[in-house]
């Protein structure tokens, strides 16, 4: 079971959030073209390593926490809040 | 050698001593025509097709561990074409036909059960739309029968038809689907491959794919460089990877599957049957342990396990569906890491890397495909082109706005 920090409530379990998917992709410009916006919606990274990703705390406070996840190990390297800056260690 | 039953009993009378070895342990060249990568189900069946159908046999299957012990390995090994969609049925039924007559083409016992796949329906609403994919199936020729309440208490009399919140009222059944046997199916294809010349390269993991320009040249792998003319990847879960491996990004997260068998009990379950109002589908093996499974964990995972919330609400279901289900025990769990497409559906096809061929994007339903996935991929590599069969599986239908949502079980896009 992941146990997931959110940064308003604490440590949580995983059962509480509801995964929402890669936090790395970014929204283009509305004049990017139909390739920029193909690769925006359907193409993802999908990293065996670390992954930067959206769980929202759905049955918590409703917030969507940012985690950095490794998706070999499960580990989770840090958590925080949606507009923080989080790196993923370059191992 | 050729496996017979008479075979079977000359050798009963020496103890079973004089059987060969299924397949050869080869070396690798220094390059082939086609290399495969990916020695699971899938793989295996593309080199033999591309053997058998189109005569190249200068071809390797290349495997980072044993063969079968991926995907192959790891599944709930239901077969079955109960698909709505023309563009499906036109591949899952060849693939089910080519199940049919599997055992007498690869001259191996796969253990083909076509005892029937019940799908069971809870509201009027779940009816008609079963009912309509019941009636999209016969319009291709596909065997489809709606059952009431009375025809499935007779079939499968340990179901909860009275379960007062999800009231079974009937079920679309697949006679022809059923189950066969996963790791058989590897061993056949890999037997008979062999036999038609194709190299079969186990512990030899791949490690970078090599171009010039446009075009592939060949593989880096554990065991050195092995040059390939043409390359197709059938290494689903890690489709992702490998495609990175070349400079492709795929519509693809990979995320984990678990599946669960429980301890062998008489005969409980005759059937398939999947629940209607949740994530699950059982089958009995023929040792008798109940093999079962339910929805993915929902996060990206390449781990092959699983966590415990997607346990309790698989057996949450099942319990639901078949309350005898509580004093049974399980003795086994496992994941398996699956390519979610963005729509549930597959890949076979060219890439726009030249000479650069993908298998790939089963979400969780790779299993029933492989005779019919290897048979096109094979005719894609061999003639540069999809076949009819399998030319709605392209990369590019995402952005050309022809994705086949037949279930809507891909991972989602999440837009910001």
């Amino acid at each position: 079971m992941h146990q997931i920090k959110c940064p308003w409530c604490g440590i949580r379990d995983e059962a509480e959030f509801s995964y929402r998917g890669d936090a790395t992709v970014q929204r283009p410009a509305p004049d990017s073209g139909i390739d920029a916006f193909n690769d925006f919606i359907y193409t993802r990274a999908n990293p065996r390593g670390w992954h930067v990703e959206w769980w929202h705390h759905v049955a918590g406070c409703r917030q969507h926490v940012k985690v950095v996840r490794h998706t070999m190990t499960h580990e989770i390297h840090a958590t925080g809040k949606a507009t923080d800056k989080l790196e993923a260690p370059s191992s | 050698m050729r496996y017979s039953g008479l075979k079977l009993f000359l050798q009963g009378l020496s103890g079973h001593r004089g059987w060969t070895q299924a397949w050869r342990k080869a070396t690798p060249k220094d390059s082939y025509d086609v290399v495969i990568v990916g020695g699971g189900g899938h793989g295996l069946a593309a080199a033999y097709y591309l053997a058998k159908e189109h005569g190249i046999t200068n071809v390797a299957v290349i495997e980072k561990g044993p063969i079968g012990l991926g995907n192959t390995g790891r599944n709930t090994t239901i077969v079955r074409s109960n698909y709505m969609f023309p563009q499906n049925h036109h591949f899952y039924e060849w693939s089910l036909k080519l199940w049919e007559g599997l055992e007498q083409d690869l001259n191996f016992n796969v253990m083909m059960s076509q005892r029937g796949v019940i799908n069971l329906f809870h509201s009027d609403a779940q009816r008609q739309s079963f009912s309509r994919r019941g009636n999209s199936m016969m319009l291709s020729g596909i065997d489809a029968e709606l059952l009431d309440r009375d025809q499935l208490r007779a079939m499968a009399p340990l179901l909860d038809l009275d379960n007062a919140r999800f009231p079974i009222m009937g079920a679309l059944l697949q006679r022809r689907g059923g189950t066969a046997r996963h790791d058989a199916v590897a061993w056949g294809f890999a037997r008979a491959a062999d036999q038609r010349g194709v190299d079969i390269i186990e512990h030899c993991e791949v490690t970078g794919i090599r171009r010039e320009g446009n075009r592939v040249v060949g593989v880096e792998t554990t065991k050195g460089f092995i040059g390939a003319k043409k390359i197709g990847l059938a290494v689903a879960g890690n489709s992702s990877r490998l495609a990175t491996m070349a400079g492709l990004r795929l519509p693809i997260e990979s995320h984990v599957l678990q599946a669960f068998v429980s301890e062998g009990i008489k005969p409980f379950i005759d059937q398939v049957v999947t629940f209607g109002a949740g994530h699950f589908y059982i089958s009995q093996s023929d040792k008798g342990g109940l093999v079962f499974g339910g929805n993915l964990d929902g996060y990206n995972s390449y781990a092959q396990r699983g966590n415990l919330p997607t346990i309790e609400h698989v057996w949450a279901a099942g319990l639901s569906m078949m309350p005898s289900l509580s004093r049974v025990r399980v003795l086994r769990q496992w994941g398996g890491v699956m390519d979610m497409t963005m729509d549930s559906s597959p890949f076979i096809c060219r890439t726009p890397i030249e000479g650069l061929y993908l298998d790939g994007g089963w979400c969780y339903g790779g299993f029933k495909a492989t005779p019919g996935a290897g048979w096109c991929h094979a005719y894609t590599i061999a003639n540069d082109a999809p076949h009819e069969r399998n030319k709605y599986f392209t990369i590019e239908r995402f952005s050309e706005g022809r994705m086949l949502d037949e279930r809507g079980v891909g991972a989602f896009p999440w837009l910001q």
